[in-house]
């Protein structure tokens, strides 16, 4: 009898235990703002011990943007600012919808890119022209702060052998061999306007067939001749590692790229005059740079970052 | 290798989240599964439609899941919660059946027995089968928990944060050390989830000792 | 939304070309059908010697424990490390498939241990008792006893293998997965969903008719429907 008691004691506790974990599990509160404390030890520079509203910087799952989102969050922490980051979100089309619905506050952006995205006819390609018409573009409560002088073009690879073998310097000259050619990009540029159709429409270029692919795989396939040319941004150090031949965008069809962070317009002013300051000090030989330390070294990111900012007297 | 020696902290946070993710539906997906079982058994008709049921949840790809639970629940796309939903999803699909059946081993003289002392509906459930179908419940159990730390890790491709940030990561960047330390810290967690649920079996279900004593 | 995916669905140009439905689900069921068959040479001749021998448990134990390593980093590491070595349109493949083999196995070598395992003594004693020799024993008495419980190992394999398969797209394999990838990729629900109603469609097709060759390979001498998924459960443990 003893036994049959002490065995429902110890069910009755464990069920007790597990509707208290039930009605955690239940609401959304308790779970993301554990989950957000986590982040903010693992990512940001310093743990927010400032008070005030929790500033979430988000990211795309491409490294530079990983490296742009500590920058951020670091400075932001420097600054008094209590900021975490949310990093490897996926692509542009799913992180906008992150900062729309409040996840996010802050996403390391791309002028043109921004410019494409919300409007398809997207023309303008001079840095500044460009800068100024987006403002314009985006929705009500989305803000864009100071560009950088620092900007990562999309830009289309090939290797040296097949540059050579093509006889290939810009992307026009893909035209009249791109029919035997496969091109490999992460899977968004398939559907983007200045994606495939983009190419197809300003150059006539047309490949044989597309692999959608990102990070390490993308590289790797083009290494490895599975794929003859890709999708890799201009700051990727991956480029210079491998000897890969950027072919020059003659017509412009990426645009003009320049780094700039966008917010949620509800952000506070020292948010702003904090990110202000961090564009004005980068430059793409530092990105580059520091792109090289994450990626070629495997340095930590967060340590970059708070190299840079330290140098910078962010 | 420099990497892990370097940054190898990282995995107590991560690990935590990955916990937390794979664990809370484990508790929850028991607590559901454990009526839903009782009726399989209770209603013979109910039993294939419960049970088909949840195996035609098992076949959602987790990713599909992963994506598509903002939009079925109306919550952020970033909210861990859709991670919990999906996973709990995934538990309770497993579990139906293991508690269907574990309800079903208890031999049909124990439960005669039972109601002869005069237990008698939801106690004799609840005092005597639930007790002795633990042991299946505890196999079910363990699978599911191996399965959730595994299945929780391609939450990262959705940005929900957790182990499976260094695998993606890894891969992203091209190290080696940091993919292998995550898939060592999902084996080791999985290892931790087994044994607590392998002791919170044997400390419910003392008489199994006694008898191998 | 429920809507716009069945208009998806039933779009002719969704279906064609060649990253249309129907190149996906043929890829996604040529993918599939490689893994299990795979998967069923190397773990059904393994399981049904552990089972008759009775010996070498701790491979069952292993390829059991091997559940728990996350097939995303399975994944990656082999496309990593395996990718490099092949120059050819497989170097997409070969690591996916070699992966989602492993994936498989464990439930197959399960089946096929358990099944031999669950024979009745009595009936193998008998076996021997009219002359019968040990690889006459294994064909002739274990195996068809086997049967049930190693089925139902490859349905389970099948189904985790047709479900998981998606998740390959991430490092360039074809089949339904590329749905949901680039649908996530590009913020296209409606394609995620639909890749998805896909997936699950072909799973329970599959599904379907493993039950009916179930039904008609099992001899009628056996029954033990009941008891055959939950000794497979409780095996894996």
């Amino acid at each position: 009898m003893h036994r049959t008691s002490r065995s429902a004691g110890v069910l009755a506790l464990a069920t007790a235990a597990l509707l208290t974990l039930t009605a955690c599990g239940g609401s959304s509160d308790p779970l993301s703002s554990e989950t957000t404390d986590d982040s903010t030890a693992t990512d940001a520079a310093t743990d927010g011990g400032g008070g005030g509203e929790e500033i979430v910087v988000g990211s795309a799952n491409f490294s530079e943007s990983v490296l742009l989102a500590n920058i951020y969050a670091g400075a932001l922490n420097n600054a008094g600012v209590n900021a975490s980051t949310n990093t490897g979100i996926g692509s542009r089309e799913i992180y906008l919808n992150a900062l729309e619905d409040g996840s996010i506050d802050v996403i390391p952006e791309y002028t043109g890119a921004l410019g494409f995205f919300y409007d398809p006819e997207f023309s303008e390609t001079d840095p500044q022209a460009v800068y100024d018409v987006i403002q314009g573009l985006l929705p009500e409560d989305f803000v864009v702060l100071d560009r950088a002088e620092a900007e990562n073009n999309d830009s289309v690879v090939v290797t040296q052998e097949t540059a050579e073998e093509y006889d290939l310097a810009a992307i026009p000259d893909l035209a009249d061999v791109a029919g035997e050619l496969s091109f490999g990009a992460p899977p968004e540029f398939e559907t983007r306007p200045q994606g495939l159709s983009g190419l197809q429409e300003t150059y006539g270029v047309e490949f044989a067939s597309f692999r959608p692919l990102t990070g390490q795989a993308l590289v790797q396939a083009l290494q490895n001749g599975q794929i003859d040319a890709a999708n890799i941004f201009s700051t990727d150090p991956a480029i210079v590692v491998n000897d890969f031949v950027v072919l020059e965008d003659t017509e412009k069809l990426f645009g003009s790229q320049n780094m700039v962070p966008l917010v949620r317009a509800d952000v506070a002013d020292t948010v702003r005059d904090t990110l202000n300051a961090v564009s004005a000090e980068l430059t793409t030989e530092q990105v580059t740079e520091m792109l090289r330390q994450t990626d070629v070294e495997q340095r930590n990111p967060e340590d970059v970052a708070a190299e840079f900012l330290e140098q910078a007297g962010l | 290798m420099t990497w892990i020696q370097d940054n190898w902290t990282v995995i107590f946070p991560l690990g935590w989240s990955h916990a937390v993710l794979a664990g809370v539906p484990l508790v929850i997906g028991l607590i559901l599964a454990i009526p839903l079982g009782w009726a399989a058994r209770r209603w013979r008709r109910a039993y294939p439609v419960i049970v088909s049921t949840s195996g035609l949840l098992y076949t959602i790809p987790s990713l599909a899941l992963f994506i598509l639970m903002p939009l079925i629940l109306g919550t952020q796309i970033l909210d861990p919660v859709n991670v919990v939903a999906a996973m709990t999803v995934y538990t309770v699909a497993l579990l139906v059946r293991t508690v269907a059946d574990g309800l079903g081993s208890v031999p049909d003289h124990v439960q005669q027995a039972a109601t002869a002392m005069g237990y008698g509906g939801l106690r004799r459930f609840l005092v005597v089968e639930l007790p002795l179908a633990i042991p299946v419940i505890i196999a079910g159990l363990r699978v599911a928990a191996v399965s959730n730390v595994s299945i929780v890790s391609v939450a990262s491709l959705i940005g929900v944060s957790q182990l499976g940030d260094l695998l993606v990561d890894g891969f992203n960047r091209n190290i080696p050390g940091e993919l292998l330390l995550g898939i060592a810290a999902c084996l080791a967690l999985a290892l931790v989830f087994d044994v607590v649920i392998t002791a919170v079996g044997r400390a419910l279900t003392p008489w199994t000792r006694t008898a191998r004593a | 939304m429920i809507q716009s995916i069945i208009e998806w669905l039933l779009s002719p140009e969704s279906w064609t070309g060649s990253s249309g439905i129907a190149t996906r689900l043929w890829e996604h069921l040529l993918y599939s059908a490689i893994v299990v068959v795979l998967a069923c040479v190397i773990a059904i001749p393994l399981g049904l010697y552990i089972g008759h021998a009775g010996r070498a448990n701790w491979a069952v134990t292993l390829a059991n424990s091997a559940r728990a390593v996350p097939t995303l980093g399975l994944l990656f590491a082999m496309t990593l490390v395996v990718g490099p070595m092949i120059s050819s349109e497989l170097a997409f493949v070969i690591p996916s498939i070699a992966v989602l083999v492993l994936l498989a196995i464990p439930p197959v070598l399960s089946g096929a241990y358990a099944g031999v395992a669950s024979v009745d003594p009595a009936a193998r004693d008998a076996a021997r008792g009219v002359g019968m020799r040990p690889l006459q024993v294994l064909t002739r008495v274990e195996v068809p006893c086997a049967l049930p419980l190693l089925l139902s190992g490859i349905r389970a394999a099948t189904l985790q293998v047709i479900a998981t398969a998606t998740i390959a797209a991430y490092v360039g394999l074809g089949g339904l997965g590329r749905f949901l990838i680039d649908g996530l990729a590009s913020g296209d629900y409606v394609r995620t969903a639909g890749g998805a109603l896909l997936v699950a469609a072909l799973a329970l097709t599959v599904d379907g008719v493993l039950a009916l060759v179930e039904r008609y390979a099992v001899s009628p001498g056996l029954t033990g429907k009941d008891v055959g998924d939950t000794a497979v459960v409780a095996s894996t443990t």
